[in-house]
């Protein structure tokens, strides 16, 4: 692959969630407001980049039939670095994000990316593989959390955007709208991708 | 009887999968017959009450006490994919029925947020031993009910006439919602 095409395959090729369907967990439980999608998404980028990068360098060195193990071991101390920098300075935000902060090392996405790049990739191509991989992500999050926040809140980024009078669906912030809206996505999604002339990649 | 609402509140209230989001990746994936999802709702109770009663102790024993929480986060998936790694060999020796039942779940609960999930809330909500188990078991189970549920709708949706854009995990997550609708209806049981 091309440098340019690593560095926007993860805005559309392999945009997670919506056309690579990992990492679910964190697009459905952090999207009730854009504060929290923002967050989440930046958290996610850092860890990303640097795992990737840390994987790229110790790729000669880690053996084959211990490399899942190595690369959770990596991911887990940049989470750790994340987790504490957030209580750090910014101590609500990583109030209300709780344990999905923590959770970051089991997001799929994260350990996706270095078995299938950074494990066989140079480092600066592997990071720019995780930037574009993890800016896709926040944008994805944002998308989701702007609709959930605005019908379910009336509001955006805490401001209020919608007329008097409207009744906020509280139902869009809690569980079933999460669902519900990230499933709308998905299939908006195969339906413009099918319009386009290209493959269904969800099974 | 608090042990009681404890477990209705962790299996129907704050349903793992479909109040708290954790474990969405087997969710969508290995619930589309209903036998396995029944293989993995066990593998799942299994592996989630081992891993809380290890976290749990080392949390309590180890962490607490050298004032070493802040690497929790390395020292849980390291236990959770250790005992997972450990509970694989331990079943291909020692129960052949019980492996080949459970076994090819295992490599996937590693990375199921509803173990590592569990794990944190028993830290979180700072249970003692016995609500510790109670919540631990109650959670996973209330994780096997939503999975074995889910596939039997599953397994009926295969015959209806789906639009073909929401074919797959589109109408998997809407199916999930109605369900999680459902589930919020049980929020007046426990207060």
């Amino acid at each position: 692959m091309s440098f340019k095409k690593i560095l926007f395959h993860g805005l559309w090729k392999d945009l997670p969630p919506f056309r690579l369907v990992l990492g679910l967990c964190p697009a459905l439980a952090v999207t009730s407001s854009v504060e929290n999608g923002l967050g989440m998404g930046l958290a996610v980028i850092f860890v990303l980049v640097f795992s990737n990068m840390f994987i790229a360098m110790l790729r000669k060195f880690i053996p084959d039939k211990v490399r899942i193990a190595s690369f959770i071991v990596v991911i887990a101390t940049l989470v750790v670095i994340v987790e504490m920098t957030m209580k750090a300075f910014f101590f609500p935000l990583s109030q209300q994000l709780g344990i999905y902060i923590p959770l970051i090392v089991v997001n799929c996405i994260i350990l996706g990316r270095a078995e299938a790049f950074a494990s066989r990739n140079p480092v600066l191509l592997s990071m720019v593989d995780g930037l574009s991989v993890g800016v896709g992500f926040t944008i994805s999050l944002i998308v989701i959390s702007s609709v959930r926040e605005v019908l379910g809140a009336g509001t955006w980024f805490g401001l209020r955007v919608v007329w008097d009078g409207f009744e906020p669906f509280q139902f869009m912030v809690r569980a079933p709208g999460a669902f519900i809206c990230l499933g709308v996505f998905l299939g908006l999604m195969n339906a413009y991708s099918r319009k386009r002339g290209e493959l269904f990649i969800q099974t | 009887m608090d042990l009681v609402y404890l477990a209705i509140a962790a299996i129907f209230v704050n349903n793992i999968l479909l109040a708290q989001y954790l474990g969405n990746c087997p969710f969508c994936g290995v619930s589309k017959k209903l036998n396995t999802a029944v293989g993995m709702g066990a593998a799942v109770i299994f592996v989630v009450t081992l891993a809380s009663i290890f976290t749990w102790m080392a949390s309590r024993y180890i962490l607490v006490p050298y004032n070493m929480e802040f690497i929790q986060t390395l020292v849980f998936i390291l236990i959770i994919a250790a005992l997972v790694q450990f509970v694989e060999i331990f079943l291909k020796k020692q129960s052949k029925s019980l492996y080949n039942a459970l076994g090819i779940y295992l490599p996937l609960i590693t990375t199921n947020c509803a173990v590592m999930g569990i794990a944190l809330l028993n830290i979180k909500h700072e249970f003692g031993f016995i609500d510790m188990v109670v919540f631990s078991v109650a959670s996973a189970s209330g994780f096997a009910l939503a999975i074995v549920l889910f596939a039997g709708i599953r397994e009926r949706m295969l015959i209806s006439p789906v639009p073909r854009a929401m074919r797959g995990t589109a109408i998997a997550l809407v199916t999930a919602g109605i369900m999680s609708l459902a589930f919020l209806g049980f929020v007046g049981m426990v207060d």
